[in-house]
Order: C-alpha cells, then structure tokens, then sequence
C-alpha cells in the first residue's frame, strides 16, 4: 500500500487548483456546521448553570402594597419554596457624564447573597454604605467603579458613587442601592422560587390573593428570562444551518467533480497502474487519498476558524454570564469525522470508475472517442465558427458541463441569498430604530415622571416655524386577562404614521378603540388579526380591535399602538416633532428649551446598531465569500480539465488558422453559455432559501419580520444576480484559457 | 528441453464487432525463448499480448502463465499475477510523468510490498545496469525516447518477473534507439531472461529473437526457429 503514497502526494501538488478547491469548500461548510453545531449546543446552556448557581428567581413580582402586606406572601407556602424581599424600588432618571440616561429601576437591597437571585459581583464589592450603587451588567449606560451618577428621579436627586458590578440571572434590577437610600419608595420588589418552576402563574395568582386587590404591578416569570437568554443566538441557528447545508452541498459537488474529472483525464494513467499490478481498490484509493489530504487541511483550518468565530458569535450569549463559552469538543470532533465521511465517501464513489475501468481499453491510445456532442455544432451553425464550437461543447461532456453548472447554480444560489439577507437585515435594522422623527420633548422614562403639560407643548410646537409635524405618545401598562406580565400601551395624539412603524399585516389604525400589535402580543394573547381584546387598567377594562401586526421587539414584544383617544384619561408624556427640511436641530432645540419650562427638548436618539446584526453580517460576507471562491474555483477547474484535454485539438484549430483571440472565444462562450444558464437557475434557489430562512430567523427572535424585509428583490437585482453567475463563469475561465491560447501550436500537437 | 512458461491453449478472442482478434490460437513459449510475434497492423499481436499479460480474457481456451491460469484470476488476482509473474514493455513508454525516473522504476517494487531501501538499491542496479543510472532524479518528460524506453524496460524488470511483455518496444524510436533497445532486449535474454516482443519490425525480430511467431488475421500462420 505504501508505494501509493508517493502517487498520491504527487496528485495533490501536482493539482494544485484541484486540492485548493477541495480545501477551500471544505474549510466553508466546516466553519459553518461548528458555528450552527456550537450555538445549537450551549446556547440554552449558560443561563441554566447561571440559573442554578444563582437561585435563580422563579417568579419575580413588583407590588404597590405596603412592604407589611407584601412580606404576607412569603407565606404563599404550597407555591413558595423560597422567598427573598421585599426589597424598596424606585424608577429613576438617571445622570451620568452630564447626559440623561433612560430612567431604570433601583432596588434596595442590603444583601446580594440570599436563597433567592443571589447576585454574582463581577467588580467592585457590594453598595453597603450610603451614598453607594451596585450596576447591573445591563445598566444602559457601560458601569465604570468609581464614577458619580446622579439618581435624578429620587427626591434630592442624591449622587451616588458606582462601587460595583453585579449580575442577576434573571436580571431583577438595573442598580442596587442600600435600603436606605429609596427613602420613598414607588413598590416593593419580592423574588420567589416556586415549588413547581414550570408553573409561574398560578404561583402569581397565589401570590396575588395575598396582597390587596390591584396593588400587584408587574411580575416577571424566569421562563420569559430564559427565553431572552438564547433569543439573540437563536437567531444565528437558522442562517448558520442554510450556509452548513450549501456549503456541505458544494463540498459534495467539488470533490465529485475534482475526482471525476481527474480519474476521467488520468485514464492512460490508471492503465499504466493497473498494468504495473495495481489492484482496481488501490487505484480507487490513490484518488480518495488526493481528495482526502486537502480535505483534511480543510478542515483543520475550519476547525480553528470556527472556533475563532465562535468567540463573537457565542459572545451574544456569553454577555450575560459569567461564563465563556467555547465550541465543546465533541461538536468539533463530530463536525470534523462528518466533513472527513462524506469527502471520503464522495471521492469514493467518484473514483469507482477507476477500479471498473478495463485496463486494455485505458491502455489503448488514440482509439477514436465517442461523437457525442457532434449533433450540437449544427444548432449553433449560423454562428461564428468559434462560438458555434464553443456552445456545442457543453454537450459533447454532459457529466463534466453537469458539474461546472451545478457549481455556478450553488454559488449563484449563495450569493443571491447572501445579498438577501444582507438587505433584509438593514431593512430589520432600520425597522428596530423605528422612530424617524428629528426631535425629542419629555421623558422616554415612565410617564409618571413626566411633568409635561401638553398644552403647553402643542403650543409651543405649533408656534414654532421649523416644526414640520408632530405627534404626542402617552406610555402605560396594561394588563390583558390570560396574559402573563403586562403590555405596553402606546396612545398617540395626532398622525403618528409618518414615524415610520414598519409594518407586518393588516394596517395601521384608523379610529379610537382600533390597535397595532407587535408579533409577540398576538402569540401571548393566541389573538388574530381582527380580534378584539380587553386591556384591564386601574380597575377599568378597555376593548380594543386588533387591525395590524407591526415589527416591534422592545418589550419583548407585549406591546398595543393605539390612537390617544381610546384612552382620554392618558395625557401624552412625550412627543415627537418632524422639523421643516435644513432645520438646523440644536438651535430648533434650543429655543424650544427657552420656552418650554418644565420639560425639555432634545435630539432624538439615532437607534443602536444591534452587535448580533452586525455579527451576522459579517459572518454571511465571509461565508459568501468563500463559497463564491469555491465556486469560481470549481469553474476553473472544469476549464483546466477540459483545455487540458484539448490542448491537441485546439492546436490542431491554430495550425489550421484559429488565432488565440478566437480559441478564447470558443472556451469563454462555452462556459458563458453555462454559466448564464445555472445563473438562472440558482438566483431562483437563493430567493427561495431566502424566504425560507428569514422567517425562520425570525421565529428563532420571536416575531415575523416586516413585509420589507421580504421584498429586497428587484427585477433589476434579479437580472445583475443571473448575469454574477456568467461572470463568475467567465472570469474563472479566462485564465488558463488565455495560456491555453498561447501555447505555441507545435507544443499542443506534441501532447499526447 | 526446459519447461513451458506460457501455454496458451485453443484461445479464441472476440470483440463487438468485426471477426475475431484471435482464433483457436495454441502456442507454447519455453523458459529462457526470445519469441517475436510479428503480422499486419489488426492481426490480433497486442490482443495476444494482453491476454498474456492478463490485461484481457479470451472467450474460449485457456491461458496458462507459470503454473497460473491467468484467464480465470479476478480484478486483485490478476494485478496481484502482474505485479510478480510480467513485466511490460508499451510502444508509448506509459511512464508517469509526475514521478521521477527513479520513483517510476521503484513503484511496482513497493505495489509489491518490498521495504523502501531495498526498492531503491534494487531500482538503482537496474538503472546502472541498463546504463541510465544519471537520469534517475529527472522526470521522464525530459528524456529521450530510446532513454525513456529503457526506463520502461527497468521498470518492467523491478520485481524479477519470469516473463518481459514488449508491445511495439521501437514503434515510437527513430532507428538508432530502436535499435539500441533491440540490443538490451537481446543482453537480457541472454542474461536467462523469457521475452516475448510484438513487433511489425523485421529487422527487431530478426536481432533479437530466437523464435517467431506470424499472426495473419488472428491465426497462427507461421512459427519457426531463428537463427540470430
Ligand atoms: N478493445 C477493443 N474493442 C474492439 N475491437 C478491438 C479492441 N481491441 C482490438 N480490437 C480489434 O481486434 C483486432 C486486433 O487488434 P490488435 O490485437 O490490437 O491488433 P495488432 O496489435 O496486431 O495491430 C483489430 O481488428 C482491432 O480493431
Ligand atoms: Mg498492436
């Protein structure tokens, strides 16, 4: 066996483009099936372990009761197996550096151990002392130890100094403070382990009986957290798995094609080897070998990109957690011994011809070949001479024409579904930061904070001769029978259509008592479009109609748009003003702030862009562009094979007259011809892998996606997208069909 | 009289269409012969070599190669017959060009199984011995034909089979080369080796062997005794 070695390290270097093809699609779907193996493994992982080692809350509950009443449900026994609390919360505005922060909720709490939630302190030590605050790691602003911020919400507005980091699994608050310090609090926060986990409601309804009626005013159930936890690696599953697919799909083709195409252009090769006592197994596994060793270092080489990548993309989840989390060794064992199968089993397969092969027949030189093929020429006989060669060629070698387009179709087919979901993403992206609007007046915290008085504004806003248009918004929270925790209630006073709410189905509503929902309400309700729901607040039941699904996933989703009229009671706590075209907006702002006493104006936030989005835009370009290397290369491929092989022809067609310009002609629109042909087909695949995997994504997130997202196509994209698959072709081509047509004639008649 | 290496026995050779390559052929070649096997260009020599050689199996008779039936081995049993009882000689040399001189000689050694070292002690007595032993790091696409015929020769003769297959040895030589390999051919034989050439080339049988064999549409139409 041994002596085979040497034939196959001379068929790996000796084929150079051949064994980079094979190591690049290999490198491709191995990076892609750890990625997808990797998340789909430890994503769900970290927040249990968290979850454990923390005690996590079961059932966390925020009351308006007195803490006596409160204290009453730590009783709630056959529910409660664990109880910690209550604690004093306030919501607050807060200050840092000179700017507003989003108002968070502070808990008082002496003690970060506990049986319940027991906080993991990542720096700093525990607020002990007055005038000290413990952050959340998922404070919005980034926790620097030792800075001031000034918990302007708090009567005295108190400045406090950051002394630590914590992190509570189920994220119970966004600061710690000592009890002392929320000297009148707004509620009382209990945390709860439950005797049954998976039954959180009737825990809550337990726990509710215990306390005076209406005075519960939010809870949260550890399911919900857990949820969130894999929400945002989720999403990488459903992508990850459609690039595993192609690229393990390429894989397949590639070393097909590179093995077929070898053993079909190393035939008087085999004879020799059979003749020198080669048994048929032998020869087959020169060729499995030459596909295997760059396979190998394919996959070593995605082995550790995948495990780089990792590092990001599992980052998403690792940001809540203690822990850092890596590809487990088993996927990347497993992943490896799949990717090593199937090249085996591929090339394999391939190269069985080779052992069937009559060693007379592969010994027999210059016996006249098949005429298949022949018929084509006289098709294309209106054409130039080289042309009407070139496009007759593809059916003179129908397995090997099958290959080259079936790698233009898989790579045409990527590049479509990358450009996709790239446009979908910024279309989601955009559709996240919803709010267009130019200015901001009042408190995007909670509307009890607001000291707004919306006359005032309204008529500020309207004497002032850069508004363009404006709309108020008045926030609350709403109970819904049946659902779990409570829903947003966006109210707005005028048009609020132009702020650009990006839609999903049905429409936007029209008149009082009509809502909006966002994807994860209309689960949480097991409502439909064109139901109608009661909304429950201070005592009273409003009915709403559903009439429209929008894109919203702050509030995980629980939220209704409204128009204000439904809820007359509900002053507008914010508005949003569109200004005329080249406003300049800080002096629009500022001289709204010289009239306006008791609010103020400033610029709205441009949104965040998501990490995860950004993550996974880069990981789709990277992906695409190995696979569209892949492709190319196997274009080349073919092209080598089949110039090689032709090398005497072609001489024969120069010595007979044919320049150089026309042998590339000839090549170039045979493999144009190809290529434009599996550009159409594969720019249809890549729309369709497209409107499978999006909403799969979005399912993984919990929501659909806005009808935008899906219509990224333009006839004019669709056409440059089936033209990529012909120019893919061609370029790959053109190299060796250039050196081919420059070869000097006799060298080509000498080859045998 | 020594004993029979090749016994064919009343072989008749049939493709697709056309008359047979070969019929109702018996011929026995002796240990230590050199046998020419001349005719016209279709006249069924390279078919005889093949089944020799156990590259083809006849459709009717029987091939006997040093006690073996060689028309009745499988796919593994016939490379396994190749690789130990028959060297083989082509017109077009069939080297492999992506492998050095000395690794085309050493390559049926190791198929064989023979330890790397004692390969290429073996592959480098034969390249001196065939007198090109310097060409042994070159590829063979820089050599000369009548050089890269005597590497085919040595690589034929690598795992000391009793029997050298030629087909056509100087078909593709200008006649000083061929003429050269005529002379190697005829050393070995007189060294005890058993050649069988196929050749159109008179003046080759006339050289080197001591027998020929005349095939005339796929029979046997002459075989006499040559004096060299
Ligand atoms: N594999 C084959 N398939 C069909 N016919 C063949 C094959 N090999 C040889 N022949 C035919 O058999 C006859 C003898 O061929 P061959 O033995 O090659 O002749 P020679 O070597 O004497 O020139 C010829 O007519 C040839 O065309
Ligand atoms: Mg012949």
């Amino acid at each position: 066996m041994s002596g085979l070695l040497s034939l196959v390290r001379s068929g790996v270097t000796r084929r150079r483009v051949q064994s980079a093809v094979i190591g690049l699609a290999t490198t491709m779907s191995v990076t892609a099936a750890l990625l997808g193996g990797s998340l789909l493994v430890v994503s769900s992982a970290p927040f249990e372990d968290a979850f454990s080692a923390q005690s996590g809350a079961h059932l966390s509950a925020e009351f308006t009761a007195t803490a006596q009443d409160v204290a009453a449900t730590a009783s709630a026994a056959s529910a409660v197996s664990a109880s910690v609390g209550p604690f004093p919360t306030a919501s607050t505005a807060v200050r840092a550096n000179g700017i507003d922060l989003p108002p968070v909720t502070v808990v008082g709490r002496a003690d970060p151990a506990g049986p319940v939630d027991r906080l993991t302190l990542v720096a700093g030590e525990w607020a002990d002392g007055p005038g000290e605050i413990v952050l959340a790691a998922s404070f919005p602003m980034t926790p620097t130890l030792g800075h001031r911020i000034t918990l302007s919400g708090l009567p005295g507005a108190p400045s406090v100094k950051v002394v630590g980091i914590a992190r509570s699994v189920t994220r119970t608050a966004e600061a710690w403070v000592p009890p002392a310090t929320i000297t009148a609090p707004q509620g009382h926060q209990m945390l709860y382990r439950l005797t049954a986990p998976l039954e959180v409601e009737s825990a809550l309804s337990a726990v509710t009986a215990l306390v005076p009626s209406g005075t519960v005013a939010g809870s949260r159930s550890w399911l919900t957290a857990k949820q969130e936890a894999v929400r945002e690696s989720a999403l990488f599953v459903p992508f990850l798995v459609a690039f595993g697919v192609l690229g393990l799909v390429m894989s397949v083709l590639v070393v097909g094609n590179v093995v077929a195409g070898a053993v079909g252009s190393g035939v008087r090769r085999i004879g020799v080897l059979k003749a020198l006592g080669c048994t048929p197994s032998q020869v087959v596994w020169t060729y499995v070998g030459q596909a295997l060793i760059p396979a190998s270092f394919g996959v070593t080489v995605g082995l550790i990109t995948g495990n780089l990548l990792a590092i990001p993309v599992l980052g998403q989840t690792e940001e809540v957690y203690d822990t850092t989390l890596t590809a487990p060794l088993w996927v990347n064992a497993a992943v490896g011994f799949g990717a090593l199968t199937v090249v085996t089993l591929t090339a394999w397969v391939s190269a069985l011809r080779a052992g069937r092969l009559r060693t007379v027949d592969a010994l027999a030189v210059g016996r006249p070949g098949g005429t298949r093929g022949r018929f084509a020429i006289r098709w294309f006989s209106a054409l130039p001479v080289p042309i009407a060669l070139g496009l007759a060629r593809p059916f003179a070698r129908p397995a090997r024409t099958f290959g080259m387009a079936a790698s233009v179709v898989f790579g045409t087919a990527t590049v479509t579904f990358a450009v996709g979901l790239g446009m979908s993403l910024g279309v989601i992206q955009e559709a996240r930061d919803y709010n267009t609007s130019d200015v901001t007046v009042g408190a995007e915290g909670p509307p009890h904070l607001s000291q707004l008085d919306p006359n005032t504004v309204t008529s500020t806003l309207a004497a002032h001769p850069d508004t363009d248009r404006y709309f108020g918004l008045a926030r609350t929270e709403m109970t819904v029978p049946g659902m779990a925790g409570f829903a947003q209630i966006y109210a707005y006073t005028g048009d609020a259509g132009w702020a650009g709410h990006p839609m999903i189905a049905g429409r936007w509503y029209s008149s009082p008592g009509e809502a909006v929902v966002p994807t994860a309400f209309l689960t949480a309700t097991s409502s439909r479009i064109g139901d109608t729901v009661t909304l429950q607040h201070k005592g009273k039941a409003f009915s709403i109609q559903i009439v429209g699904e929008l894109f919203d996933t702050r509030h995980d989703g629980l939220a209704a748009y409204v128009d204000a009229a439904t809820f007359p009671d509900l002053p507008p706590d914010t508005f949003f003003i569109d200004t005329k075209p080249n406003t300049n907006i800080q002096s629009y702002v500022d001289s709204l702030n010289n009239t306006l006493t008791s609010t103020t104006a400033r610029p709205t936030d441009p949104g965040q862009t998501s990490d995860t989005i950004v993550v996974i835009g880069a990981l789709t370009a990277l992906l695409t562009l190995m696979l569209v290397a892949v492709s190319g290369l196997g274009v080349l491929n073919t092209v080598l094979l089949d110039t090689r092989d032709r090398v005497r022809d072609l001489g024969i067609h120069k010595s007979l007259g044919m320049t150089p310009k026309q042998v590339i002609a000839l090549v170039v629109s045979s493999v144009a011809a190809v290529g434009l042909v599996a550009g159409a087909l594969g720019v249809p695949l890549g729309t369709t892998l497209h409107a499978q995997i999006l909403p799969a994504m979005g399912q993984a997130a919990g929501t659909n996606l806005p009808t935008t997202a899906f219509t990224v196509y333009s006839p004019a994209l669709l056409a440059a997208l089936v033209i990529s698959g012909t120019t893919i072709a061609t370029l790959s081509a053109l190299p060796p069909t250039t050196q081919t047509a420059h070869t000097p004639t006799s060298t080509a008649l000498r080859t045998e | 009289m020594s004993t029979p290496l090749i016994e064919l026995h009343a072989v008749t050779r049939r493709y697709e269409n056309g008359p047979p390559a070969l019929r109702d052929v018996s011929l026995t070649v002796r240990e230590g012969e050199a046998v020419a096997v001349l005719g016209p260009s279709g006249s069924g020599k390279s078919t005889l070599l093949n089944l020799v050689a156990g590259l083809d199996r006849p459709d009717e008779g029987t091939v006997t190669v040093a006690g073996t039936r060689v028309d009745g081995l499988g796919e593994a049993g016939a490379a396994r017959y190749r690789r130990t009882k028959v060297g083989m000689v082509f017109q077009f040399f069939n080297l492999l060009d992506d492998l050095t001189v000395l690794e085309n000689v050493v390559l049926p050694a190791r198929l064989a199984g023979m330890r790397r070292a004692a390969a290429r002690r073996r592959a480098h007595e034969l390249l001196e011995h065939l007198g090109i032993a310097r060409h042994s790091a070159a590829h063979p696409a820089r050599l000369s034909g009548g050089e890269r015929q005597r590497v085919a020769v040595a690589r034929a003769l690598m795992n000391r089979p009793p029997l050298l297959l030629a087909d056509e040895p100087t078909g593709a030589l200008d006649s000083a080369s061929g003429a050269d390999v005529a002379d190697l051919l005829m050393e070995l034989n007189g060294e005890g080796q058993t050649v069988v050439v196929v050749t159109h080339d008179l003046e080759l049988a006339r050289r080197c062997t001591s027998r020929t064999v005349r095939l005339v549409d796929g029979r046997v139409a002459m075989d006499e005794v040559t004096v060299r």
